[in-house]
């Protein structure tokens, strides 16, 4: 997601950067291109435009014209007021005083409703809270079976209502879950259209007979321009405390989460980012300005390795990244764990700077079966080799590719790249010693 | 559920978007063009969710037009932008098929743009024509999918064929249509999981579906009908752009237009990729999905006067 935004983003301030001193000329038409680049993004008109005159406004006002790092200047004007218009920081989903906390989902049809509860509910049951769902969607055909099965699949239990009587339901067995032991009750509501009178006054009831903490809107990624006008509406007649953004795993560049946070001030809380149960992430937007800037997204990257990776290992493991001591052998085992946080592509995109290089990377089965090529290759080695590659000469070469049933030009290019690895690395270690990277949490001080 | 009203036409379905935005650009018939006219003109149709890469040269073309004098009046403008959005929606609406039975059609798209109430739809639209549709539930992958087209199919009283929760989609696919065959149904509806067009594997096992499709009769699928959200935006066309790739998608279905949105990004798809938007979902009832219509279509966008 966002990738295609961050690079027409990237490539107009390239070519900004190109220029000795920005002329109020190049400034417009770097405007011009942010301009179309939003629009492609499907943020909202009246926000583009907004957007637009606030960056030109104090780009004049900060004299960037005078200066000799005014492109700079223009980056880190429009990245702030991405971030303004994103929300700043993280708003945390709200917990009653006295149990059940209670989360209503609202949205329109197909927006993911219905995952996004079985997602929340998998999210919170990890965190030691004990859900309970409510299917509240009356009307689509096998609504409920389809709350009831993801239910099944995750071990919380799942309470429908009565078609008759919605909102009296959901209240009497929310007020009731706590004497099942259930402390968070998480309730899925049927898809409407908010220009749908008598539905928007069902959901309406059910907000009033219920009194939940949180009401989250459910908006698709891939949304358009008229996202803003229909979470307007859901906004004019329930009290919305948070904004869900479903299905941004996809490519779409996902404007409309922009948009809806600047026109209703509702913050954005979590973010879907896959089919599966656990994929559903704490939205940080000043996390994602960075990421559609092409900045990187480290922060989330350290917290993906602290929930997947062992600790000491891989503070181990970044002692020696950053001294170019590793070795084949931590290369080989970096390798399991990464497997375990997810396709390499994300991960490389929350790397500064290396977006461009997530893209050159095979997808799906073809990057499984690289995979198993270089641990078949490393493990073909002796640990002798594995710790000092540069041992390995044309009749090791030989072997390994025998052993791990590779050709040697195979084994030639996976020790090409660990060399140029260790190389980078030493530049990294070096620059972190000369202070030129962020300590980062998690990571040992150098 | 609130009715919509019977017989709900395109018209009536995005005339509801009318009052909004674009409402307020047409005032009286001899009104004179201004350049704020034009701006707004501009807004509205970026708004409709049409591409600022089809936008900026149309509205480059007005303004020309408007300050050589060649353009004066808001009514003359209007019907010049008309035409030529209708003109980019012109294609054949008919539903392909070569006269062998059964007809094959697959309906394909990403999660929650509609395709099982579509494929439901469809069943019930041909059934009425005359025709003997089977429906098949080959959405093995999301948590009671296949109840929920069990459910319509009972609705609409057409006969189903249903896979199993996790089953093979491709052979759920292959066997509705030896049943058909064998039941003397004239056309097959096959409602696919969705899935991202950007996940790899699930977009290969849609190609694998295809592929296996034709080896249970010659020439099929006949039809591949891609179903676009109508809230969608821009990334309509990426989803477009891939369904096509690997599923030689033959035809457009524009969903959710009951809404306020108004389904522009398609003109970009149509444009780009040559395919006919043939069908438009236009509410809740069964019988709320109507042939594409490209001048009721646009006159959604732009009012009828003028």
């Amino acid at each position: 997601m966002f990738e295609q935004l961050s690079d027409r983003l990237n490539s107009t301030f390239e070519r900004l950067r190109g220029r000795p001193r920005v002329s109020e000329g190049d400034l417009d038409e770097a405007l011009r291109d942010v301009r179309v680049a939003l629009l492609e993004a499907d943020v909202n008109l009246k926000v583009v435009r907004q957007l637009i005159a606030t960056v030109r406004e104090r780009a004049l006002g900060e004299r960037v014209l005078e200066s000799i790092t005014g492109a700079q200047q223009v980056v880190k004007i429009v990245h702030d007021a991405i971030v303004e218009m994103l929300g700043g920081t993280a708003t945390p989903l709200a917990r009653a005083e006295r149990p059940p906390t209670v989360v209503v989902l609202a949205g329109l049809q197909g927006s993911g409703k219905t995952t996004t509860a079985a997602k929340l509910a998998n999210m919170l049951r990890k965190q030691g809270r004990k859900p309970l769902l409510i299917a509240a969607d009356v009307y689509r055909p096998a609504a409920i079976d389809q709350l009831v099965t993801l239910g099944k699949q995750l071990g919380v239990p799942v309470r429908a209502v009565d078609p008759s009587r919605v909102a009296s339901d959901v209240a009497t067995i929310a007020a009731s879950a706590p004497l099942e032991g259930r402390d968070t009750v998480i309730v899925d509501t049927a898809g409407r259209l908010h220009i749908d009178e008598s539905m928007m006054s069902e959901i309406a009831e059910v907000v009033a007979a219920v009194k939940p903490h949180e009401v989250l809107l459910v908006v698709d990624a891939m949304a358009g321009q008229d996202a803003v006008d229909s979470a307007s509406a859901f906004h004019a007649r329930l009290p919305l405390t948070g904004l869900v953004l479903a299905k941004a795993d996809g490519d779409a560049r996902g404007g409309a989460s922009l948009s809806v946070r600047a026109v209703t001030g509702v913050p954005l809380k979590l973010i879907g980012t896959g089919e599966k149960l656990d994929a559903l992430e704490v939205f940080h937007p000043d996390r994602l300005a960075q990421r559609i800037l092409g900045m990187g997204d480290i922060l989330t990257l350290v917290e993906r390795a602290q929930e997947h990776v062992d600790q000491k290992t891989a503070e181990e493991q970044a002692r020696k990244f950053l001294e170019a001591q590793f070795t084949l052998d931590d290369f080989y085992s970096q390798l399991q764990q990464v497997k375990k946080m997810g396709p390499l592509g994300d991960l490389l995109k929350m790397i500064p700077g290396m977006g461009a290089m997530a893209k050159q990377l095979p997808e799906g089965p073809e990057a499984e079966r690289q995979m198993r090529q270089i641990e078949a290759i490393i493990s073909s080695m002796t640990r002798g080799e594995r710790a000092d590659p540069t041992v390995i000469n044309g009749s090791r070469r030989k072997r390994i590719a025998a052993g791990s049933g590779t050709t040697v030009s195979d084994v030639n290019q996976l020790l090409k790249q660990f060399a140029e690895m260790r190389k980078l690395m030493k530049q990294f270690g070096s620059m972190a010693k000369s202070g030129r990277l962020p300590r980062m949490p998690g990571m040992p001080r150098l | 559920m609130p009715a919509s009203a019977a017989g709900v036409t395109i018209e009536s379905a995005l005339a509801k978007t009318r009052g909004g935005f674009l409402g307020r650009l047409f005032g009286r018939g001899d009104e004179k063009v201004t350049g704020d006219w034009l701006d707004s003109l501009e807004e509205g149709l970026l708004r409709a969710d049409l591409s600022v890469s089809l936008v900026d040269p149309l509205m480059a073309q007005l303004r020309d037009l408007f300050a050589t004098g060649e353009l004066k009046t808001v009514p003359k403008a209007l019907a010049a932008v008309r035409e030529t959005l209708v003109a980019a929606l012109a294609g054949d609406v008919r539903l392909r098929g070569d006269g062998k039975t059964p007809r094959v059609i697959l309906v394909v798209g990403v999660n929650g743009s509609g395709k099982t109430t579509t494929a439901a739809k469809l069943a019930k639209r041909l059934k009425d024509s005359g025709e003997r549709p089977l429906l098949v539930a080959a959405d093995t992958f999301r948590a009671a999918a296949i109840q929920q087209l069990e459910r319509w199919a009972e609705r609409v009283d057409v006969p189903i064929v249903s896979g199993k929760p996790d089953g093979d989609p491709a052979a759920v696919v292959f066997d509705a249509v030896s049943a058909a065959t064998a039941r003397g149904n004239t056309t097959v509806i096959a409602d696919t999981a969705g899935r991202l067009h950007t996940k790899g594997q699930l977009m290969e096992e849609l190609g694998k579906i295809v592929r296996v499709t034709a080896r249970a009769r010659e020439g099929a699928p006949d039809e591949v009908l891609l179903v676009l959200d109508g809230t969608a935006g821009q990334n309509a066309i990426q989803q477009a752009r891939q369904f096509t790739a690997t599923a030689a998608v033959t035809g457009l279905v524009v969903t959710k237009l009951d809404g306020t949105a108004k389904g522009g990004a398609v003109f970009a798809i149509v444009q780009e990729l040559k395919l006919p938007v043939k069908l438009l979902g236009v509410g809740e009832k069964a019988e709320d999905l109507v042939p594409m219509d490209p001048t009721a279509f646009v006159n959604g966008l732009l009012p009828a006067s003028g």
